[in-house]
C-alpha cells in the first residue's frame, strides 16, 4: 500500500473548479500577449480590448482539457523515458535560476558563473535521486540577452539527464527550442523524444504577462513541453485562505492550459507551481513553510482529479546556510511532495527563498529525497508468510540469527535504503576520529568526492560541434566575442 | 597452475563473496575428488574470498548480512575440508585459539556473534561462550583450551565494568600477557580499552580480525 498524503475533500476539490470557472469570466484573466487574446478571442472567449482582460467561457477551457495529453515522458541523452510525468510518479530536480551559490568555505552567497553551474550540473549528474537536471543557476559572466540559452547549452554538455529550463523572453525561448533542435538533429527528433521541459510563469492576480502567453504558444507549436508555474503568494498575490488562493492557482493554470492548448492541441503541458504563503511579518515568501508546502498538495490534488500531470517547487529552504533549518524545511517539504504523488519536485539545492544555491544543500537533499522516495515505496509484503517463514531449524534464539540467512542478504536493500556518509550512522569514536563533522562538513567532503569523480558523458562530436557554434553565434549577436573557456572540454 | 584448478579457485571466493554455503561445500567436495591439497583449497580459493568481502565492508562497500554469510560459507567449506585435512595430517595453521564472551549481566552478542564468525572465517578457532558469562567461567575456558585470546563484549555502560574484572583477574593469576584480551561493543572506546589495560579493541569485526592476528603476532 503506498502511502498518500490527501488535505482536500472531492467536494471541497469540486467548488475549487466551479469557483476557478467563475473567476476566468469575472475579473477573468488579464492577457498581455496579442497573439494569446486573439487566439482565445477567436475561440469565443469575450475580450475587453481596453485592459487586455479576456473573460475565458468554461466550454472553452473544457475542450482545452480534452485534448491536453494526461502523460508523456521526457528523455535522456541516450533517448531512454526517465522522467515520467503523469500519475503518482515522483521525481526531483535541483531547483532552479538562482543567482548566487554558497561558498562553502567563506559561506558568502557568492554571484553565480558559469563555473559555478557546472558544478552543480556535476554534483546533481551522479546523484540517482535526481532523475532530472535543471538550468540551476544564472551565469553573470554571459550578457543577459544569452543568460537562458547559455545555461542550456551547459547543461546539455555536462548531462544526459533530462532538463528542466525555462526561457526569460519571447526571443530566448525560440532560441532555445532552436538550441534542443541543434543538438538532437532536427525539430521532429526534439519533439519525438524531448529532452527539456520549459517553466512558464503567469503572474499573480489572474495575469498572463506577454512573455509568459508568448512561450506557452511557442512552445505548444513546437511540441516541447512547457511546465505552468503559478506562483500565487497567499495574503499578498492571492488570497489569504489556501483555498482562496488554490482556487486562484487553479484559474491561472486553467487559463495557462487553454491558450496553450489553442495554439497546438495536444501539445504536452504540466500542471505546476511555486506556491507560496507571504510572510505578514519580513513580506517575504517562504519556500519552507508548512503552508507553502500544503499549498502545493492541494493544487496537485485538484490537478489530480483531472489527471494533469503535475509539478511543484519544494525541497528549498529559506535558511541562508545549509543548517538545521535548512535540514528539516528540505526534508519535511520533500516528503510533503512525495506523498502528494507530485511528478516533478523542483527546488532542492536551495536557500534563500530560491536566490541561492549550494551543492552542499545538494547532496543532502538527496539523502532527504531518498528517505522520501523509500517512504513512498510503503511496506511491502516479499514472503509469503509475514514472519513463521523466518523461523527454521537454525534459529538458537540468539541475536544475530536472521544476519545469517540467505533471505536477509537478498531482501535488505529493497527493505533498507542505504544513506551516504553524508548521513552520519557511526560510532561516536569514529565520527570524533573522522574529524567530529556535522552534517555540512559531511557535505562538503562529498561535493569533493562527487567532483573529483565526475567524468564527461559520452556525447556525439559533431553534436558537439553543432552546439557550441550555434551558442558561439548567439554570443556574437549579443556582444560577446568568445563563451567563457570550458576547463575540462574540449570542443572542435 | 592449471587452468582447471584456477578456475575451481576463482569459483571458490566467488562462493563465498557470494555467501553461498551450498556452494563453497560443493566445490570442497568436488576439490576433495580432483585431489586438490585441501591447504590450497583454503588459502588460494576460499580465503581469498574472505579477504575481499572484508576489504569491501571496511570500504563501506558490503554490509553486515554479506559479511556473515560469506563468514559462514567459509565455515562451511572448512568443515567440509577439515576430516581431509586430518587424514592428510596436515594441519590448517591456526591463527590462534580465542575465547569469545559478552559479560555477566550483558546479554547482547550480535556484535560478539559477527566476530566470532569473521575470526573462524580468518583461520581463529573459537569457542563462543554466549552471553552473560562470569569471569571465572571465561577465563577457566581460556585455561583450558589453552587460549591466545580472549575476547569480551559488552554493550551497556552498566556491564562493561565486567571487562574489568576480566583483566584484573587475569592480571592476578598471572596470565597475562600470555593471554590477550580484545573488548568491544557500542560504548567502549580506545580510552576505555586504554584504561582498563585491555590490549586492543576495534570498531567492528573485520577491524577485529586485524587486531586479533596483530596480538597473536600473525600480522
Amino acid at each position: 500500500m503506498r502511502p498518500k498524503l490527501t488535505l482536500l475533500s472531492d467536494e471541497i476539490i469540486t467548488r475549487i473548479l466551479e469557483e476557478a470557472y467563475e473567476l476566468l469570466r469575472c475579473p477573468a484573466v488579464k492577457v498581455q500577449n496579442e497573439e494569446a487574446r486573439d487566439l482565445l478571442a477567436a475561440a469565443g472567449a469575450k475580450l475587453y480590448p481596453e485592459n487586455q482582460v479576456v473573460g475565458i467561457p468554461a466550454a472553452l477551457v473544457q475542450r482545452a482539457l480534452e485534448s491536453v495529453p494526461r502523460e508523456f515522458y521526457l528523455y535522456d541523452y541516450d533517448g531512454n523515458p526517465t522522467v515520467h510525468y503523469g500519475g503518482d510518479d515522483v521525481h526531483f530536480d535541483p531547483g532552479s535560476s538562482g543567482i548566487a551559490i554558497l561558498n562553502p568555505d567563506t559561506l558568502e552567497h557568492e554571484t553565480t558563473e558559469t563555473e559555478h553551474l557546472i558544478c552543480l550540473l556535476k554534483v546533481a549528474e551522479q546523484l540517482p535521486q535526481y532523475d532530472a537536471q535543471s538550468t540551476a543557476v544564472i551565469c553573470h559572466d554571459v550578457p543577459k540577452d544569452i543568460q537562458d540559452s547559455y545555461r542550456l547549452y551547459l547543461a546539455l554538455l555536462y548531462s544526459k539527464k533530462p532538463i528542466v529550463t525555462g526561457a526569460f523572453t519571447n526571443k530566448t525561448v525560440q532560441e532555445m527550442i532552436d538550441m534542443l533542435a541543434v543538438f538532437a538533429g532536427g525539430m521532429e527528433a526534439a519533439r519525438e523524444k524531448p529532452r527539456a521541459i520549459f517553466d512558464v510563469c503567469p503572474a499573480p492576480p489572474l495575469i498572463w504577462s506577454n512573455f509568459g502567453a508568448g512561450n506557452l504558444i511557442a512552445l505548444a507549436r513546437a511540441g516541447i513541453p512547457a511546465e505552468i508555474v503559478s506562483v500565487p503568494l497567499a495574503g499578498a498575490a492571492a488570497p489569504v485562505t489556501m483555498l482562496g488562493t488554490v482556487t486562484q492557482h487553479t484559474a491561472e493554470v486553467l487559463a495557462g492550459i487553454t491558450i496553450h492548448q489553442l495554439a497546438k492541441p495536444g501539445a504536452p503541458i504540466v500542471w505546476g507551481g511555486a506556491a507560496a504563503i507571504f510572510d505578514m511579518r519580513k513580506g517575504a515568501t517562504p519556500m519552507g513553510a508548512v503552508e507553502t508546502a500544503m499549498l502545493d498538495c492541494s493544487y496537485a490534488q485538484v490537478a489530480k482529479t483531472l489527471n494533469m500531470p503535475t509539478h511543484t517547487y519544494l525541497g528549498a529552504t529559506d535558511s541562508k546556510l545549509v543548517d538545521a533549518q535548512a535540514g528539516l524545511e528540505s526534508g519535511i517539504s520533500a516528503m510533503v511532495g512525495a506523498l502528494s504523488g507530485i511528478n516533478m519536485i523542483s527546488g532542492s539545492g536551495m536557500l534563500d527563498f530560491l536566490a541561492c544555491h549550494s551543492a552542499e544543500k545538494l547532496v543532502l537533499d538527496a539523502e532527504g529525497i531518498a528517505m522520501a522516495k523509500r517512504l513512498i515505496g510503503g511496506v511491502k509484503q516479499h514472503t509469503d508468510t509475514l514472519a513463521t517463514g523466518f523461523y527454521d531449524e537454525k534459529i538458537n534464539f540468539k541475536g544475530g540469527d536472521f544476519l545469517k540467512q540467505k533471505i536477509t542478504m537478498k531482501l535488505f536493500r529493497e527493505e533498507q535504503h542505504l544513506p551516504s556518509s553524508v548521513i552520519d550512522r557511526d560510532s561516536t569514536r569514529v565520527w570524533k576520529e573522522a574529524g567530529s563533522l556535522d552534517a555540512f562538513g559531511r557535505a562538503k567532503l562529498r561535493v569533493k568526492e562527487l567532483l573529483a569523480s565526475y567524468s564527461q558523458p559520452e556525447l556525439d562530436p559533431d553534436q558537439i560541434t553543432h552546439l557550441h557554434s550555434y551558442m558561439l553565434d548567439l554570443a556574437k549577436k549579443a556582444g560577446l566575442e568568445e563563451l567563457p573557456r570550458l576547463e575540462d572540454l574540449e570542443i572542435v | 597452475m592449471s587452468d582447471e584448478l584456477e578456475k575451481l579457485f576463482k569459483e571458490m571466493a566467488q562462493s563465498i563473496i557470494d555467501g553461498d554455503s551450498d556452494i563453497s561445500v560443493e566445490l570442497a567436495k568436488k576439490s576433495i575428488e580432483m585431489g586438490v591439497p585441501p591447504l590450497d583449497a583454503i588459502t588460494k580459493g576460499f580465503v581469498v574470498g574472505v579477504n575481499y568481502i572484508g576489504d569491501q565492508f571496511g570500504a563501506g562497500e558490503a554490509f553486515l548480512p554479506e559479511l556473515v554469510m560469506a563468514g559462514e560459507a567459509m565455515k562451511a567449506a572448512v568443515a567440509t575440508l577439515e576430516p581431509e585435512l586430518i587424514k592428510l595430517g596436515e594441519a590448517r595453521e591456526i591463527m590462534g585459539r580465542v575465547v569469545l564472551a559478552t559479560v555477566e549481566g550483558d546479554i547482547h552478542e550480535i556484535g560478539k556473534t559477527l566476530v566470532g564468525t569473521m575470526l573462524s572465517a580468518s583461520g581463529f578457532e573459537v569457542v563462543d561462550l554466549g552471553v552473560d558469562q562470569p569471569a571465572d567461567k571465561i577465563i577457566g575456558k581460556a585455561l583450558e583450551i589453552n587460549a591466545d585470546l580472549i575476547g569480551m563484549s559488552a554493550l551497556l555502560t552498566t556491564t562493561m565494568v565486567r571487562q574489568r574484572e576480566v583483566i584484573e583477574e587475569l592480571d592476578k593469576e598471572g596470565l597475562r600477557p600470555r593471554i590477550k584480551v580484545m573488548v568491544g561493543g557500542a560504548p567502549i572506546t580506545r580510552d576505555w580499552a586504554t584504561k582498563i589495560k585491555a590490549d586492543g579493541t576495534s570498531e567492528d569485526a573485520v577491524g577485529a580480525v586485524q587486531l586479533a592476528k596483530q596480538l597473536v603476532g600473525k600480522e
